[in-house]
Formats: C-alpha cells, sequence, structure tokens
C-alpha cells in the first residue's frame, strides 16, 4: 500500500502562473527541454561517428524531470545531477558546446578531458560533479544542505539518485542525517524503472521509493516525470518548504527509460508495450500540446523555438569540434588543490 | 610552552582553530556531549554549540559525504571516526569522491578527517588496525601520521589549512604515554618534511607513528653495546620526504623500514623500492623491513604482542645490519 503522496497533474495556465511560472518561463522550459534532447540525440550521431570514446549515456524520457527540478531551484541552491540529468546542466546555463567538448573528450568540456559523458559540473553553476558509484552523491547533497544549516543561509541542496541506487546504503544513511538534522535538502528520485536490466520489484520491496520517506520523517511524494509542469510544482513546494526550515522531501519522478542504459545496451528485456504505452507520454510531446492548449504556442512562435535550439546546437558542435584534446603532458597536474583553488565563490 | 600529552595537543590544536576559524566545525559519533570515544573533543560541545560540534548518527559514509559537500559549500570540516577501523564504510567517500573531484572536476574538497588508529591494548581485528598505506595509494589524498604532541598539534593545524582531504592518523598508544613541551601559540607543521628524532651513523631506521618510539627503545639499548642508531620519523605519508631519506641512507648506508601496518603492500615497500632505484649505490646491506605479519590484528595479549613489532624485534633486526 502507498504511503506517499500522489501528486495532481497541472491543468490551467492559471494555475501554473500561481506556481511562480509566467508565459516567457514556460516558454523557456520548452526550450530547455529541447536542447536537453537535442545534445543527446547529436550524441548518439557522434558516438555512431566514433568520435565519442568510451560509452555513452542519454536520458530520453527524463527531460521533464530534470529542467521541471531545476526549473525550481533559485540561484543560490545547489545540486548534484546523474546521468539522466542533462536538463538539470542545460537549465542551471551550462554552454551546450562545452558538453559536446566533454562528451568527445576535449581540452574545453567542464572536466578537460579528466573525465566523460556527463560526469562533469560547472561549480559556479551550483552544480556538484557526479560520480559513478550511486548514489555517492546523496551525502554529499546532504553536506552541502548541513553547511547551509549551520551558516543559516537560505539556501537548498537538491540531490538526485535512481530506484536502482535506492538500494545501497548510502541512500540510507543521507535520509536518516538529512531527516535527524531537519536539514535544507530535497531528495529526487529519477525512477525510470529499469536499473540497467533489473525491474523496479527485484530493486525495492515497496510500491514507491517515496513512501521510504515517512520512515525518515519527512514526506514523500510521486509525480508523474513526464510531466514538466506537475513536477516544477512539486519540486518548488518542496524547495520552499526546505528554505523555510521545514526539512527535507523525497519526491519520485516516475518515468520510463525510453533507452538502453547505455548506447551498446539495446534493452532487449524492457517489454514492447511498455516502451509504446509511455512513447504516449514523451515529455516534449506532452508539454508542448500543453502549450498549444493552454498558453497560445502557435506555429510560428514553435518555428523559432526549434529553429533557434537547432541553430545553438550547430553552431555548438562545430565549436566543439575545433575544440583541441587534451595535452598529455597535463596529465599528472591538479591532483591536488592549492590555497589559490579555494579562492572560489563557493569556498569562500 | 606547557607539558602536553599527544591528545591534548590534538585537543588543543583543535579548538585553537575553531575559536580562530568559524569555517571549522567537527562531526562524528558521540563527539558532542559524549566529547569523543577517546575525549579528543571534551569540553567543544558546550564552547561552540552543538551545530559545529555535530554528534552524527551511525553513518560513517554520510559522515565523511556530508563533510565534503560542506567543504565544497565553504566550510572546512573535521570528522572523527571513532576508531580508524570504521573508515572502511566510509571509503567510497572518500576514494570515489573526495580523492578525485580536484582532478577530474575542479573542485578541491578540504577536509579532515582524524583517525585513532594502532593496536596495543587488545582491540582486536576492528580497533587496531593501521589502515595508512590503503590510503597512501590513492591519489588525491593526503596522509599524515604524527609522532609527537609538537607534531600533533602542528599536523593537526596544517591539514585543516590544506585545501585537500586529510587522513589525519592518530596513534592511540600515544595519547596519554607521550607527553612533551608544546607551544601554545598557533603553528603549523609543513607536510613532506621528515624529522630527525635521533642522530646516528651506523644504521638508519626509517618510521613514522608509534614506531618512532619503538624505535627509540631499541636505539637506547643499541647505544650500549655501540651501535649508533638515526631514527628518521617520516610525519607524513602523503607528501613522503625522499630527500631525508635518500640523505639518511647516504649517512648511514644501512635501512631498517618499520611500520606497525601488515607487510604486503604496507607503505615500507614504498619506501625500499625508492631506496633500491635511487640509492642503491650508497646502501652496504640489502634494506630490511620489519612490519606486522599479514595477518588480522589478533586481541589476546601474547598474540597481539607477537603481531607488533617489540623494541627487542628492532633491536635485533638493527644488530643484523649493523654486522651485515
Amino acid at each position: 500500500m502507498a504511503i506517499a503522496r500522489e501528486a495532481e497533474p497541472v491543468g490551467s495556465l492559471q494555475e501554473v502562473k500561481e506556481a511562480g511560472l509566467d508565459r516567457e518561463d514556460l516558454l523557456g522550459v520548452y526550450r530547455n527541454m529541447l536542447v536537453t534532447r537535442g545534445i543527446e540525440e547529436r550524441g548518439h550521431i557522434l558516438y555512431k561517428q566514433g568520435k565519442i570514446p568510451g560509452s555513452f549515456y542519454t536520458g530520453r524520457g527524463n527531460e521533464a524531470a530534470s529542467v521541471g527540478v531545476a526549473t525550481a531551484m533559485d540561484d543560490s541552491d545547489v545540486g548534484t545531477p546523474l546521468h539522466r540529468d542533462m536538463g538539470v546542466h542545460i537549465t542551471r546555463g551550462v554552454e551546450p558546446w562545452r558538453i559536446f567538448a566533454q562528451y568527445m573528450g576535449r581540452a574545453d568540456g567542464p572536466t578537460h578531458g579528466r573525465d566523460g559523458n556527463v560526469h562533469m559540473a560547472d561549480s559556479r553553476l551550483g552544480l556538484l560533479a557526479m560520480v559513478s558509484h550511486l548514489p555517492a552523491m546523496l551525502p554529499v547533497a546532504v553536506g552541502c544542505a548541513l553547511a547551509f544549516r549551520i551558516r543559516e543561509e537560505r539556501r537548498v541542496a537538491v540531490g538526485w539518485f535512481g530506484e536502482g541506487a535506492s538500494a545501497r546504503g548510502d541512500c540510507h544513511e543521507a535520509m536518516n542525517l538529512a531527516g535527524v538534522r531537519k536539514l535544507p535538502v530535497v531528495f529526487i528520485c529519477d525512477n525510470n524503472q529499469w536499473a540497467y536490466s533489473t525491474p523496479t520489484y527485484l530493486e525495492y520491496a515497496t510500491e514507491h521509493v517515496a513512501d521510504r520517506a515517512e520512515a525518515y520523517g519527512f514526506e514523500g511524494v510521486v509525480v508523474d516525470g513526464t510531466d514538466v509542469l506537475a513536477v516544477y510544482r512539486e519540486a518548488r513546494r518542496a524547495i520552499e518548504k526546505a528554505r523555510e526550515g521545514g526539512g527535507p522531501t523525497l519526491i519520485e519522478c516516475l518515468t520510463l527509460r525510453m533507452e538502453g542504459h547505455a548506447v551498446h545496451d539495446d534493452a532487449f528485456y524492457v517489454p514492447k508495450d511498455m516502451f509504446e504505452r509511455w512513447a504516449v507520454s514523451d515529455p516534449l510531446e506532452r508539454f508542448r500540446s500543453w502549450l498549444r492548449e493552454h498558453a497560445e504556442l502557435g506555429d510560428t512562435e514553435e518555428d523559432e523555438i526549434t529553429s533557434g535550439v537547432k541553430r545553438l546546437l550547430n553552431d555548438a558542435l562545430t565549436r566543439a569540434e575545433e575544440s583541441p584534446l587534451p595535452d598529455p603532458s597535463s596529465l599528472t597536474e591538479g591532483v591536488f588543490a592549492t590555497p589559490e583553488d579555494l579562492d572560489t565563490p563557493h569556498h569562500k | 610552552m606547557a607539558e602536553k600529552t599527544y591528545l591534548q595537543a590534538i585537543s588543543d590544536g583543535l579548538r585553537q582553530e575553531m575559536r580562530r576559524d568559524k569555517r571549522v566545525f567537527v562531526i562524528g559519533e558521540d563527539v558532542g556531549v559524549y566529547g569523543g570515544a577517546f575525549k579528543v573533543t571534551l569540553g567543544f560541545q558546550e564552547e561552540f554549540g552543538p551545530w559545529r560540534v555535530i554528534d552524527s548518527p551511525l553513518s560513517e559514509t554520510a559522515i565523511v559525504g556530508g563533510c565534503t559537500g560542506a567543504a565544497i559549500m565553504g566550510l572546512r570540516p573535521v570528522a572523527e571516526m571513532q576508531f580508524a577501523d570504521f573508515i572502511s564504510c566510509a571509503w567510497d567517500q572518500l576514494v570515489t569522491v573526495a580523492a578525485k573531484q580536484r582532478y577530474r572536476a575542479g573542485t578541491p574538497v578540504p577536509i579532515v578527517v582524524r583517525l585513532p588508529s594502532g593496536g596495543g591494548f587488545s582491540g582486536g581485528p576492528f580497533h587496531s588496525q593501521n589502515p595508512e598505506s590503503s590510503f597512501a595509494h590513492i591519489p588525491g589524498l593526503k596522509v599524515v601520521c604524527p609522532a609527537t604532541p609538537e607534531d600533533a598539534k602542528g599536523l593537526l593545524v596544517s591539514a585543516i589549512e590544506d585545501p585537500n582531504p586529510v587522513l589525519y592518523f592518530e596513534h592511540k598508544h600515544l595519547y596519554r604515554r607521550i607527553k612533551a613541551e608544546v607551544p601554545d601559540d598557533r603553528y603549523t607543521t609543513p607536510f613532506g618534511q621528515a624529522r630527525i628524532h635521533r642522530a646516528g651513523d651506523d644504521v638508519s631506521v626509517i618510521t613514522w607513528g608509534a614506531m618512532v618510539w619503538t624505535a627509540e627503545e631499541a636505539a637506547q639499548q643499541l647505544e650500549a653495546d655501540g651501535i649508533s642508531v638515526e631514527i628518521l620519523d617520516l610525519r607524513t605519508l602523503v607528501p613522503w620526504d625522499k630527500r631525508a631519506v635518500m640523505e639518511s641512507v647516504s649517512k648511514t648506508s644501512k635501512v631498517l623500514v618499520l611500520h606497525e601496518d601488515t607487510h604486503t603492500g604496507g607503505f615500507g615497500g614504498e619506501i625500499a623500492a625508492t631506496i633500491a632505484e635511487e640509492g642503491f649505490e650508497n646502501l652496504d646491506a640489502p634494506v630490511k623491513r620489519l612490519t606486522a605479519p599479514d595477518t588480522p590484528v589478533p586481541f589476546s595479549p601474547p598474540l597481539e604482542k607477537a603481531f607488533i613489532p617489540q623494541v627487542d624485534d628492532v633491536a635485533s633486526a638493527v644488530r643484523e645490519l649493523a654486522e651485515y
């Protein structure tokens, strides 16, 4: 039996305005979702062209969840997005050409070729770079929230994890400490129903991952992760509650991972009808329809947005391909930080 | 200057930094009301309050991960593991997150993890270990092992100042046994500078932590037999003072590398290999290692005594070298 609250969908433009988004914001959200998907689609092509070393991961199907949550964050908030959360980086303002450079292991990627894929973040945008060990960034997000609490700042940390990673101990320790200390942190579970090839019923025994929140002393919410406005509204509520001293919330965004775990995986183990059912609620298409119906998005304006995104990504790709590969002579630099490295906005 | 125990020196150094720098806070199990399992933070919560001396749940992963997040947000966390052995529960946070964050993401992680380590009190397999070499192997982590009260304070201050994750191994067998004059003012002891604990001409003993004092007792015995022992206390393993080791090697030409950690993959192997690579021409005897054997730390006193290198073991190893 479910314990977590199941969030209602968002209906009218008026409702959205009340939640804090005007029409311009909504178009920005749509644009960010398009950029997110566009980057990953182009990444696929780059991979097939042999331009991306290693493997390649995307978040197809998770665009509404990632953009929706990031839109609800304030500039001073921080987050630890994961490999299905490109939309968070886009919404926080990372330049797409740097992402392509990162994919291709170039010197101008956020990690300068030291790490690949979405294992990156721009700390100036309030994001911390993920590691492969999931959900190791949850305790780190809780630590950010602890710093905000110690300094009595009105800032919130957002920590992401997947339903697969919810099985690991880091998840428990992070949520327990956050609950005990009522820290300003919001946990976002990207539940895309597949941990590589493992379905949810082999990952956890409750109906929802969010049902656990009750056991940690805070609220759990399940939201349709393909509904960007519902995700935004729930994330906003949770973030503002945390900011006001109300403690953590666990939000579970339910989606389907629309591709394999990574590019090499054809996801043969996912039932075909499951893909078909979820394809109907494609997050981009869903939001586009909503905008046309509720926010007077017309053909001309839509074309402008679409072609603007296309141009942005084409230019980004060209610029990234011009970026040099890292110089092997830099290999051993930067293992240790110097005191000057602490001279950043965060470390002051 | 006042005479302080090794434990008081750690406590004083930490308190002084917390008074000086509001960003420094302490988190760990029982560090608040109880003052820590060994009482290093006794009275701290009364002075600094419950949000700077934080009693955490039993969650080593959340403690170290939490410190990482707080450090990136600009604080200077000092975590206490109740025993160094429990750092295994936070391995991922140290090795996977904290150690690699600067190199791959450009984000420094200035945290200190205090690790009460070492045996000698029948603590058994889980309260006696010296896991320093495991972490010395990880690029991005610094490893500190003070042997004297003065260094305990100075190295702790340096560790808090350092912009990297620092593992601070404080040997439990030194806590109340070793006393010495410690300056009252704030001072730092730089990393990577070994200390000549005892100057000598015949054999060099390269060591750190509690073994410095075992070597000292052995050296006193050997002096009566006319063997002059030089003891080099490395103080820090990452970075370690290669130059000082090579200088001592060229002076005595005979080297014993001594540590309380187990043998295979122990940090002594790294020192011995470096001497072989860079100091071979100066050697008059093969480099010798004296370490604990490759077993878990046993509980029963005669077993534990056989496990930890004793004064007589050091003396006979040095004698063998002297006679070579």
